[in-house]
């Protein structure tokens, strides 16, 4: 186990961001977030000539055969674009629920050919997984309705796990009613079933799903903290007030210093959790990066004056995906609840309240 | 030279050796056969392996007489490595091996009452007097001088140019008339500092270290080992302080609250995602990468030891205090002690060693190219800078 990065990795890494660079840069994301904001030709590209829709899939499935570690790259690096594509949402969560069936679906997953999305809140957590979903099955026939679902917007078929059973359904046969959403970029649906067709898929077990993806998204939390350090460690060299660049004076260096500390802590935190996705592992890296994503991205605003505050600069679609990812899976005091169980840090049963 | 070849070297000096034996001559032995530190050149304690492999070494050798890091630490953290770069090979030849055994003690006659973060502005003189220097001036806030048997020192030695140029390193014959130790009693009660007065002490020029003139950069060298050596010490899950705290919350179910469970969930969080950043940087090390990183481990170490020893003291709700005996302590004595003086104790990681506002600037500057502050006094001779 490492908390480094191999080889492999970094020229995944180095693909994935020339693309995005090319196709996917900040101006182009704000001018389509209130149309179209899945980006599905740059998800056919990343899917077809790169190959990350199958990196979790094993090589026998039409995948890749790769693991988190790679997965965690890919998502730094759509972290740090606010890339409008569902990786994480159809190659990470629906991928992941799906892959112990061994569905014929997943080569088509893997090749991009269709997008799937899990059909669960995604305020849904490994310690709480049906928050936000009430679905029932009838003979082959799904009702009921999830809120909070990510990807729903871009999926073709839809994953829906019911009482440790999963289904497939057209995306089609359901009704997929999004409205506006705290984070533009992936934004959230309500999915609603009435007696849809539905296809059983296998056996689910829904909570470890849900901590792989919350592992996962610690990678992609790190990628947001980066591109707002960096981008405001950038900005305070350029930006002069007093006949001096701002970012020569203490009481901003400080602030910058204490968030890459932060930010250092949180890239460990994130391999950690990809080399080893044990419940503590991924409760740590939650707690952890979420927090971290929410600081530097405020933080960012801050540091860029009034522009932080125009719908221009890109600094709001960053504040935006780190605060929904801060409840995404769990918050960070959902995760640090579970750790008190997990390592023997009991609270305060019997004691003085 | 790799894992086994260390090991044998080890079974070859344990069949020499025996650790029953007298602990002086031991530790002398394994001086000589290179198991010191193995990433020093052959002769000086090591066989110039790789610096992972010191960790095979202390394994193997868990059982026999250990040295004292505790008192010897400012020796083995800060002196050795500065005698290594900048020594005479007589000088490492001299000094290395009794302050490896402990035989001889270090400290350190860096800081001045007005020279403390601007360590460089630094009043104590050094005049050429023949094949000797006269210094004189006092130092302040020096751990351990009061068994030590030499320090490393940096004095003025040319007051007309710049501050950080006019400076000429030392080491320091603590038995040399003209020194004064003199206890600085502290807010833990105890007096593991001292003020140390220089009165015409008087070094022969052979207890030089580097070039005259070229002090400030010999110091860095001290400096930069000082930070890595107080942020950089491996820990397990949930040890150090930690493990001090975990303790008292387990025994005393009685004492948890809602409020105070949340707090040390979240410093346990923390603790831990600062735990993962240092065994990700020792990896790098090992790789041959070394990154930027270091530079704030000792500001995390120093902002988690404060919580987390606060947090103790509040937990136990004991207003007492185990001991305010005034005593000249040999170390640092972190988990022999209660929880009031690891809270009092603690104070001072933020200041030992760099303070935490310094080490900021330095990441600022050096790891994120902030630009520096505006400098009033980069071109001013020593002597006319305001006093």
């Amino acid at each position: 186990m490492t908390l480094l990065y191999t080889e492999i990795e970094e020229e995944l890494r180095a693909s994935v961001r020339a693309l995005l660079a090319d196709r996917c840069p900040p101006a182009a994301v704000i001018e389509r977030v209130e149309s179209e904001p899945a980006d599905l030709d740059l998800w056919k590209t990343l899917a077809g000539e790169i190959g990350v829709a199958g990196l979790l899939i094993p090589e026998e499935l039409g995948g890749a055969g790769a693991g988190p570690g790679e997965a965690g790259v890919v998502l730094e690096e759509l972290g740090r674009a606010v890339a409008p594509v569902p990786f994480l949402t159809s190659a990470v969560l629906a991928t992941r629920a799906l892959l112990p069936t061994r569905d014929a679906l997943l080569g088509e997953l893997a090749e991009g050919r269709r997008t799937a999305a899990l059909a669960v809140s995604f305020a849904a957590s490994p310690y709480r997984p049906q928050r936000g979903s009430a679905v029932r099955a009838e003979g082959g026939r799904l009702s009921g309705t999830v809120t909070g679902v990510a990807g729903a917007d871009a999926a073709d078929v839809l994953l829906v796990p019911v009482d440790g059973e999963l289904y497939a359904v057209e995306a089609a046969a359901a009704v997929v009613t999004a409205g506006p959403s705290l984070d533009l970029t992936r934004p959230v649906a309500t999915v609603t079933f009435d007696r849809a067709e539905a296809r059983h898929a296998g056996a689910c077990d829904l909570a470890a799903v849900l901590r792989l993806g919350a592992a996962l998204l610690a990678s992609e939390q790190l990628g947001v903290a980066e591109w707002c350090l960096e981008t405001t460690l950038g900005y305070v060299k350029e930006r002069h007030q007093f006949a001096r660049p701002v970012g020569s004076f203490q009481a901003i260096k400080h602030r910058l210093a204490d968030l890459w500390l932060d930010v250092v802590r949180a890239r460990a935190a994130a391999r950690n959790a990809v080399a080893d996705p044990s419940a503590v592992s991924v409760a740590v890296a939650q707690a952890w990066n979420a927090g971290v994503a929410v600081r530097v991205a405020e933080e960012a605003l801050q540091l860029h004056g009034g522009i932080g505050m125009t719908w221009e600069h890109p600094v709001h679609l960053y504040l935006k995906r780190a605060k929904s990812s801060e409840i995404a899976l769990g918050t960070p005091g959902d995760h640090r609840a579970a750790l008190a169980s997990l390592v023997g840090v009991p609270g305060p049963e019997g004691g003085e309240q | 030279m790799n894992e086994a070849d260390i090991k044998q070297r080890v079974a070859e000096f344990l069949a020499g050796h025996d650790p029953a034996g007298d602990r002086l001559e031991f530790l002398r032995a394994r001086f000589d056969a290179g198991l010191a530190w193995v990433w020093f050149p052959e002769g000086l304690g090591g066989l110039g392996a790789s610096r992972e492999l010191q960790q095979v070494v202390e394994r193997e050798l868990a059982d026999t007489p250990q040295i004292n890091g505790g008192k010897q630490g400012i020796g083995l953290g800060m002196a050795a490595p500065t005698i290594l770069a900048f020594g005479t090979e007589e000088q490492k030849r001299r000094f290395l091996r009794p302050l490896w055994t402990g035989e001889e003690i270090w400290c350190q006659l860096f800081s001045e009452p007005g020279a403390g973060s601007d360590l460089a502005t630094l009043a104590t003189r050094a005049v050429r007097d023949g094949d000797e220097w006269v210094v004189d001036g006092q130092k302040v806030w020096t751990s351990g001088a009061h068994h030590a048997r030499w320090a490393i020192l940096v004095t003025r030695t040319d007051p007309e140019v710049p501050k950080h140029r006019g400076l000429t390193y030392f080491v320091c014959d603590m038995n040399a008339p003209g020194v004064e130790v003199r206890p600085l009693r502290q807010i833990t009660g105890e007096a593991e500092f001292n003020e140390v007065f220089l009165t015409g002490v008087r070094l022969s020029d052979d207890l030089r270290l580097g070039e005259v003139g070229d002090g400030w950069r010999v110091a860095q060298t001290t400096l930069m080992n000082e930070r890595v050596a107080i942020g950089g010490a491996p820990t397990r899950r949930g040890g150090g302080v930690m493990a001090a705290v975990l303790d008292a919350w387990r025994e005393r179910p009685e004492l948890r609250t809602h409020d105070l469970h949340q707090r040390l969930l979240s410093l346990w969080v923390e603790a831990e995602a600062t735990r993962l950043s240092g065994a990700r940087l020792r990896e790098q090390l090992a790789a041959g990468q070394p990154g930027p990183e270091g530079s704030g481990m000792k500001l995390s170490f120093a902002k988690l030891n404060q919580a987390l020893t606060g947090f103790d003291v509040e937990f136990n709700r004991d207003l007492g205090y185990d001991d305010w005996t005034f005593r000249r302590s040999e170390d640092v004595d972190f988990f022999g002690r209660g929880p009031g003086y690891r809270y009092l104790r603690a104070k001072g990681n933020s200041i030992e060693g760099g303070t935490s506002e310094i080490l900021r600037n330095i990441v600022a500057e050096r790891v994120l190219g902030l630009p520096s502050e505006p400098r009033v006094d980069k071109d001013v001779p020593w002597k006319d800078l305001p006093r």
